[in-house]
């Protein structure tokens, strides 16, 4: 063949952006051919694909409600996947701030004052970080893989979830349905734009870029976390902690997720479901590396993936499609991107064959 | 392609004609001509970057070149794999071995064999070809137990097997004892006189002299010479390769060495892998304006020693002492704090982070004072830095912005020295300062070490390189297994007694007239 890969003397900034967009180009026209396999006009389709959910006030404000929780569990990996811990745990993260934070809703919801919402969101983070904890503390304890801990103990939160909803906090008004009482109204987090559902969480998810990139690009401990991840080597012969690293990242994740979790039952859900997160905690990952893992770029990777979300519910209705085709395009957009990526490190050069007429060696 | 000879009656064993190699940012050969007659020993003579290992490279079939042509006996050949050039008769020995730890020398060797052989026979073979060169290996041990001369004779006997027509070595002396290289020579010899042709790549001048009989000089890709060692002096060959003369040290007086600054006592570091090596029973002192240099064969216990005084692991037994204070027990950011400052020797695994600019890297050590706020990085503050060590001890780069991993060896070597001597440390343990750094760059990292001495700080050299240890020390150690011996004054001793004690004999004084039969084995 004669195209080759080369490496790169240094890696290219231009293709550090540019991948996500080729990604995102190469996505669309999968759609697109997904369209026309299934007898749709695929660029009307891909269309009313994107543009359709996001054609009015309320609309605009689904996105951003489901933009948020992406948004602020996707900083929070970010922060630890730079430091080279891979938390994939995100998703019983979230489902433990769902299950702190609720306890804490339906037990002093209900006759509560303005310091339950509060209450919700503190204790809701301290479940997120505590499920955290569990992997970090098995990693630098036992040197246990903290990939695939963080990710076992995902099934171990959702099974605990349907355990309490299916159980004890079943609302004996729900006609046998599993689901919790509704919350109370001091329960619930305020929307702050009318006509909307949107709701205060968009502030804590931005609230959350400001800090990530503060810690990323300005702090020292992001420096460190940095450097760990890069080079071990440096790391210890800096004297920057691993075993510290591991602990901020790991708990990182799990605060965002955290109060991720307790912003979905507080917010458009007002109630508690065993399926609080359609996957947010996975998504997430995506969105970190789709904005490379930056916080800034994070924030525009979290309203993709957020449009994603809500496409896939209106090619349900518009198209007749099913709404898998959601994690459908997810998957291919983190396959794309992996794959375009390839190109900050290398460039693709032509080089022609030897010369015919010199007969090889042997 | 059969050619008639093109120079009859002098086909050369192996003859490159403008060899171009260009890399994206570089070009490592450019117009490239070499010849090799059989039998001769020829040396390629080059700094660092000069192009030296492209062009090896190139050679053995792991690199292909852009432009230019190659003669094997003659004939133009060209060469896209190294398994062709084993099957044309070209052999290499890399200064990094390639052997496998776990396994013997004779199911090493057979796995570099292009038939199957059953292994008794070629442990037999082996035998046959150690003793006949005098390369005493026994071919049922395994690797991980030989020392690092051991496993470069596994390397040579696997290339010999070959029965190759040209053996390239790649800096073969770089891991050897002085009587170690001696041996190595005589049995290149040997090997030369049955007419196998050697590509000798060193930057050791002497070396070079006392065994090549022709020598190629390489600098930035292109070839500036070609002349007969042994008539030349190093100093007219040092020129060919760098393009000027070299710099002399300035000169230094003799001081009284100060208070102790670095005490260690009983000092013990057990393994924590089965190929490190235990440290037992560390005594040393080391006072202010003094640069004490640790001899040894690499793979002796420098690593763990390096790691140990450094804080990166923490002692088993014994003590350590800084300024009177004991530290055993604190990290390196706290022996930093408190004035211990170190290089090691892996600069881009260790001393820098190799995707980070030079400012950036500023921070991995320089990392007090005034370089943070408020939990916060002060950029200008690791700017100017950066700005200073590069204008103090001439790194040569694109700037504070550059990558660090975008730096030559000898310029990053430069840089990271710099960081540390800029921090203004009481105690500067450096290890292997200036390993695979180009004749310039050592020159300036070397006196930097000396100026700091001058200035009442307390050095510790750790090098593989006897001429360096002579160079700067005022004392020297040997380490061998683990343990550390007395150090002694430099010029009370010489180059034959520390070869000695780096194989595990007693170091002591030598008698005035210098002999080496002081030596206790």
């Amino acid at each position: 063949m004669p195209l080759h890969f080369e490496a790169r003397t240094k890696p290219s900034t231009l293709m550090v952006w540019l991948s996500p967009a080729a990604a995102l180009l190469l996505t669309a026209i999968a759609a697109m051919i997904v369209f026309a396999s299934a007898d749709h006009n695929p660029l009307q389709a891909l269309t009313t694909f994107f543009l359709s959910p996001v054609a009015d006030l309320y609309g605009f404000g689904e996105l951003l409600i489901k933009a948020a929780p992406l948004i602020l569990i996707g900083v929070g990996l970010a922060i630890g996947y730079r430091a080279g811990i891979w938390n994939v745990g995100g998703e019983g993260q979230l489902i433990l701030g769902v299950i702190f934070g609720g306890y804490v809703a339906l037990k002093f919801g209900p006759g509560g004052g303005v310091w339950v919402l509060p209450t919700m969101i503190v204790v809701a983070a301290v479940g997120g970080m505590l499920w955290a904890a569990i992997p970090a503390l098995l990693r630098t304890w036992a040197n246990a893989n903290e990939i695939l801990v963080s990710l076992m103990l995902n099934y171990v939160a959702q099974y605990w979830l349907s355990w309490l909803v299916f159980g004890v906090w079943r609302d004996p008004a729900g006609f046998n349905f599993p689901q919790s009482q509704p919350l109370a109204p001091s329960a619930l987090l305020p929307v702050i734009v009318d006509g909307t559902r949107a709701n205060i969480g968009i502030v804590f998810a931005l609230v959350a870029v400001a800090l990530g990139w503060l810690t990323v690009g300005w702090s020292f401990v992001g420096y460190q976390l940095r450097v760990t991840g890069l080079s071990h080597g440096a790391a210890r012969y800096a004297g920057f902690s691993t075993d510290r690293a591991v602990w901020v990242g790991m708990l990182a994740g799990g605060i965002a997720a955290g109060i991720a979790g307790i912003c979905e039952i507080a917010g458009p859900l007002g109630q508690i479901f065993p399926t609080a997160s359609p996957g947010y905690g996975y998504a997430a990952i995506i969105v970190a590396f789709l904005g490379r893992l930056n916080p800034i770029g994070i924030f525009f990777a979290g309203l993709l993936m957020a449009l994603l979300y809500l496409s896939g519910d209106s090619a349900q209705m518009s198209l007749g499609m099913p709404s898998s085709i959601t994690g459908l395009l997810q998957g291919l957009l983190l396959f794309f991107l992996l794959a375009a990526d390839v190109l900050v490190q290398y460039r693709l050069k032509y080089i022609p064959s030897v010369r015919p007429e010199v007969r090889r060696a042997i | 392609m059969d050619r008639s000879q093109p120079y009859p009656g002098l086909a050369d064993r192996l003859e490159l004609r403008g060899i171009r190699k260009a890399y994206p940012s570089v070009v490592a050969n450019d117009g490239v001509s070499l010849r090799v007659a059989p039998g001769e020993i020829h040396a390629v003579v080059g700094e660092n970057g000069a192009g030296k290992s492209t062009l090896m490279k190139i050679i053995y079939g792991i690199v292909q070149p852009d432009s230019g042509e190659m003669l094997w006996n003659g004939r133009e050949v060209v060469i896209t794999s190294p398994a062709e050039a084993q099957q044309l008769g070209i052999g290499m020995v890399f200064q990094h071995f390639a052997l496998f730890d776990t396994l013997t020398v004779a199911e090493n060797i057979a796995l570099a064999m292009p038939h199957d052989n059953p292994l008794n026979e070629l442990s037999e073979r082996i035998s046959d070809m150690a003793s006949k060169y005098g390369l005493p290996v026994d071919p049922s041990r395994h690797i991980y137990t030989m020392s690092v001369g051991e496993r470069q004779r596994v390397e040579i006997i696997r290339a010999l097997l070959q029965k190759p027509g040209l053996l390239i070595l790649d800096e073969p002396t770089s891991v050897l004892t002085p009587q170690a290289v001696e041996k190595l020579f005589q049995t290149l010899g040997q090997v030369a006189s049955e007419g196998c042709s050697i590509l000798y790549i060193s930057h050791k001048l002497n070396e070079i002299q006392s065994l090549c009989a022709r020598a190629t000089i390489l600098r930035g890709g292109k070839v500036t010479g070609t002349c007969i060692p042994a008539q030349e002096t190093a100093a007219s060959i040092a020129r060919m390769m760098i393009g000027e003369d070299l710099p002399n040290y300035r000169a230094s007086k003799p001081h009284a060495a100060g208070k102790a600054r670095l005490e260690v006592e009983d000092l013990s570091l057990p393994t924590t892998n089965p190929f490190g090596t235990a440290l037992s029973d560390i005594r040393l002192l080391l006072r202010g304006g003094e640069v004490l240099g640790i001899a040894g064969v690499s793979g002796n216990g420098q690593h763990e020693l390096m790691q140990v005084l450094s804080g990166e692991r923490r002692p088993g037994t014994g003590s350590i002492r800084l300024d009177s204070k004991e530290v055993g027990h604190l990290g390196p950011g706290k022996r930093r704090e408190l004035g211990l400052c170190s290089v090691p020797e892996d600069r881009l695994g260790e001393g820098s982070v190799p995707a980070l600019s030079l400012a950036e890297n500023v921070l991995l050590t320089a990392n007090r004072g005034g370089a943070t706020r408020a939990g916060l990085i002060r950029f200008d503050w690791i700017e100017s830095f950066a700005r200073r060590c590069i204008a103090s001890f001439d790194v040569r780069c694109s700037g504070f912005n550059a990558l660090a991993a975008s730096l030559s060896g000898g310029n990053l070597q430069k840089f990271i020295v710099g960081r540390e001597i800029l921090q203004e440390p009481g105690v500067l343990i450096v290890a292997q300062p200036t390993w695979g750094v180009d004749v310039g760059a050592a020159i300036v990292i070397r006196q930097a070490l000396l100026d700091l001495r001058d200035k009442g700080a307390a050095i510790l050299v750790i090098s593989e390189e006897l001429d360096e240890l002579f160079e700067i020390a005022d004392r020297i150690a040997v380490i061998a297994g683990g343990r550390l011996s007395e150090g002694i004054a430099c010029n009370t001793t010489n180059r034959d007694q520390i070869g000695l004690a780096m194989t595990g004999g007693r170091l002591v004084q030598a008698p005035d007239d210098g002999g080496a039969h002081a030596l206790a084995l």
